[in-house]
């Protein structure tokens, strides 16, 4: 059976998708991540991972990250349209310009008593993770590293009697001395 | 200049320093004190329609024919959401509105209020921007940014929400600066080494075919004037959108006709066939290029767009160009001059015959008759009797409004008001009421069809009370004539609700309106009947009785090609039944 062709059906372009991390600057204004938000949500695009703050207080700029996946078209598509949003100043897409420095971080709280809190602990040391809470039957853990480091952690605590996650989404910068 | 005012005060003031004459409206509890500040003046003409929707249509008619902002003022909650039709058609069609909107007051938003809504929140996605305005202060300086963002790069609504205490409250009032936007700048000229490249294929090219929208109308009537000038030097054919009829007079001999799905057949297949295409100012729509997949293969594509994700949308181009159609079609035209290129005049020529035996075909014909007016021929002499006139069109949408662009002619733009991306019915007669307001003294149609014409008819009220002697010119085939049509092409001919049994007896409504109603049964009192409405000087209902069975051809089938178009004449029965494949039929 042929695809049918039309600009309803564009999935047949099967291009493989990709995952670009973008860099936005935003004015820190009621609203503005509505926008956003409301772009990816009706034109059907992903976010992965979303991370927001004011970042020049003076101005009132804040800057949001995204990492979002899809076909080359669509990616381009995504800056475009993230681009004419009114209170928009730039969007970076930071994987064109070459691997972006990227780091998460993340909180664990881990409940346990006996061997598996000893492993817990000593797992934690070998990932730089911080004990920033702790009972005689848990640890509440916090750990910065790269999205795969802490996917790696997370498993490993799995079976240590992991309660809850909570993880910050990536907050991304571009190598070099230059200036976004 | 700064002055200590109210907030009503400084939304009229900021509107008569942003040149505004006419706004259109409805008053509500939450933008009392506006209305109260109208009442006192006499610079600004209010006028009162008979539903918000109708507000924006006619504010879309008024920017359509004049190229300025068109300025809107609604109430809250029911006032805003009926607005959001209007503000969604003018955000699909790139029409500069803007769109006030009145609020509760500030320490009421979030509970449930009597009509309060969520204004921004609503307006979010079918405007170009929004604001909610919680300082007196900072009024001016949003109303101001709100008609720089309407009219500034890809123009569309932009909607204002301002809480009635702020309307209340004293602050200082800003008047114009000429400061930067901090964050929107759009466009202007494109990337000189994109111009070259496109300039190189265009003087390269042995079947070239220019492909416009409303880009270059809403560029405003200059960049018209450097589209008709290139077009004339390279000699080469010329295709439109439906939006941008007009910006090529379509009396001249280089003119193909319409394109897309109810295109004529030289202008799509000229699409199919050609080896250089210059986009200017359209976006590559679905109705534009059928099925995608066999869109003019084997084209080198040049796209100029303001709108950076307009480009690389649906097709992929070649030589993209980001900027505004007048700047770049005279940076275009000063490189061709500049090169001063010799044409493959043999390729050319060959082109031309080629296109002269599509020409040929005849794809608009379509059989006369003596019994019944067929809706073409009504077109066809609403053209002819009205050719002399300072005349617009407006209309509503289906077969009514396709007929319209493809037998009523236009060699000016900013003449066609017609609702393209949305596909709005009922957008046609408050759109006439928008347009008769900055042309009073012209010949203002709408041309509509029954269904869609009773959506706002309403509005003649409003024609009446501000004697705007608009013509709706209804071709009444008693069906929604473009639902019937796919019915009997995709669904095997079950007129599923596609049939209107109580219609109103449209001279009588027009009478009740205290207007005038004029009705042509038959082709021979046709032309007598359409000179009466046009020597009428007041609002004239028109029911024109035409063929309740014709379709609207050519017709590119859904999910086809450009160069498999359906023609009116030799469309058998067979023909019909088969035109539309499997996969074709999921598609709209």
């Amino acid at each position: 059976m042929t695809q049918p062709g039309s600009a309803y059906s564009l999935e047949t372009h099967k291009e493989k998708s990709e995952t670009h991390t973008m860099s936005v600057l935003v004015d820190n204004e009621p609203g503005v991540l509505a926008r956003v938000i409301g772009l990816f949500a009706g034109r059907g695009y992903n976010i992965e991972s979303l991370t927001v703050s004011e970042t020049e207080h003076e101005a009132h700029l804040s800057r949001i990250t995204i990492v979002t996946t899809g076909t080359p078209m669509v990616i381009e598509q995504i800056k475009n349209q993230l681009d004419r949003i009114v209170p928009i100043h730039s969007v970076t897409d930071l994987t064109v310009l070459g691997s972006p420095l990227e780091r998460e971080l993340a909180l664990l709280k881990v409940a346990g008593t006996g061997e598996k809190r000893v492993e817990a602990l000593s797992l934690a040391e070998a990932f730089h993770a911080q004990v920033i809470d702790s009972s005689t039957g848990h640890f509440v853990f916090e750990i910065t590293g790269e999205q795969s480091r802490i996917e790696e952690f997370i498993a490993l605590m799995q079976p240590l009697g992991l309660v809850e996650v909570c993880r910050t989404g990536v907050a991304a910068i571009a190598r070099g001395a230059e200036r976004m | 200049m700064s002055a200590s005012m109210t907030g009503a005060q400084i939304v009229l003031q900021a509107l008569a320093d942003q040149g505004v004459e006419h706004i259109f409206g409805y008053p509500g509890g939450a933008v009392l004190p506006i209305y109260d500040e109208l009442f006192q003046q006499d610079r600004l003409k209010h006028v009162l329609v008979r539903h918000e929707q109708g507000a924006v249509h006619a504010a879309e008619g008024y920017a359509r024919s004049t190229g300025k902002v068109g300025v809107v003022l609604v109430t809250s909650g029911p006032g805003a959401t009926n607005a959001v039709t209007g503000l969604t058609d003018a955000l699909m069609d790139s029409i500069p509105l803007v769109c006030i909107t009145g609020q509760v007051p500030t320490h009421l938003i979030g509970n449930d209020a009597f009509q309060e809504c969520d204004t921004v929140g609503i307006t979010r996605p079918c405007t170009k921007h929004n604001y909610l305005v919680k300082d007196v202060n900072q009024l001016s300086t949003v109303l101001h940014e709100a008609f720089y963002v309407a009219r500034s790069g890809r123009p569309g609504p932009v909607v204002v929400d301002i809480p009635k205490d702020i309307q209340f409250a004293t602050g200082l009032y800003a008047g114009l600066s000429n400061s930067q936007h901090k964050s929107y700048r759009p466009p202007k000229e494109g990337d000189a080494s994109a111009v070259e490249a496109a300039v190189e294929a265009m003087a390269n090219a042995k079947r070239p075919v220019f492909y416009t929208g409303g880009g270059v109308i809403n560029a405003g009537p200059a960049a018209s004037e450097r589209l008709r000038e290139i077009v004339r030097l390279t000699g080469y054919p010329i295709t439109s959108t439906l939006m941008g009829l007009g910006a090529y007079p379509a009396s001249d001999k280089q003119w193909l006709g319409m394109l897309g799905m109810h295109g004529t057949y030289e202008a799509n297949n000229a699409m199919h066939d050609c080896d250089v295409m210059i986009c200017i100012g359209a976006r590559f729509d679905d109705r534009i290029t059928g099925r995608l997949d066999a869109f003019s293969p084997g084209s080198t594509k040049i796209h100029v767009d303001v709108d950076p994700s307009s480009i690389n949308k649906n097709v992929t181009v070649d030589i993209p160009i980001v900027g505004d159609c007048h700047h770049v079609l005279n940076q275009m035209l000063a490189a061709w001059k500049k090169k001063n290129p010799k044409l493959d005049k043999p390729a050319l020529k060959t082109w031309w015959d080629q296109i002269d035996t599509w020409r040929a075909r005849n794809c608009l014909h379509y059989k006369k008759r003596d019994d019944v007016i067929m809706p073409q021929y009504a077109i066809q002499r609403l053209f002819a009797l009205t050719r002399d006139k300072d005349v617009y069109i407006t209309t509503e949408v289906g077969q009514h409004q396709m007929w319209a662009a493809q037998h009523f002619h236009f060699d000016e733009p900013n003449r066609w008001m017609t609702s393209g991306g949305l596909g709005t019915m009922g957008y046609g007669i408050p759109a006439a009421v928008g347009v008769q307001m900055a042309h009073p003294n012209s010949l203002v149609v709408d041309i509509a069809g029954e269904a869609s014409v009773l959506m706002t008819m309403q509005e003649m009220s409003t024609a009446v009370q501000y004697d705007l002697p608009i013509k709706i010119f209804i071709l009444n085939n008693e069906y929604m004539g473009m639902v019937r049509q796919w019915q009997e092409l995709l669904h095997g001919g079950r007129y599923s609700h596609s049939y209107t049994e109580a219609l109103p007896d449209f001279v009588k409504l027009a009478e009740a309106y205290q207007g005038v109603g004029i009705r042509a049964e038959k082709p021979s009192e046709l032309d007598d009947k359409i000179l009466e409405m046009i020597e009428t000087p007041r609002p004239v209902i028109f029911d024109c009785r035409v063929d309740k069975h014709a379709n609207c051809f050519p017709m590119i089938p859904s999910g086809e090609a450009h160069n498999n178009m359906l023609l009116g004449d030799d469309a058998s029965e067979e023909d019909l039944e088969n035109a539309i494949t499997e996969e074709g039929k999921v598609m709209v």
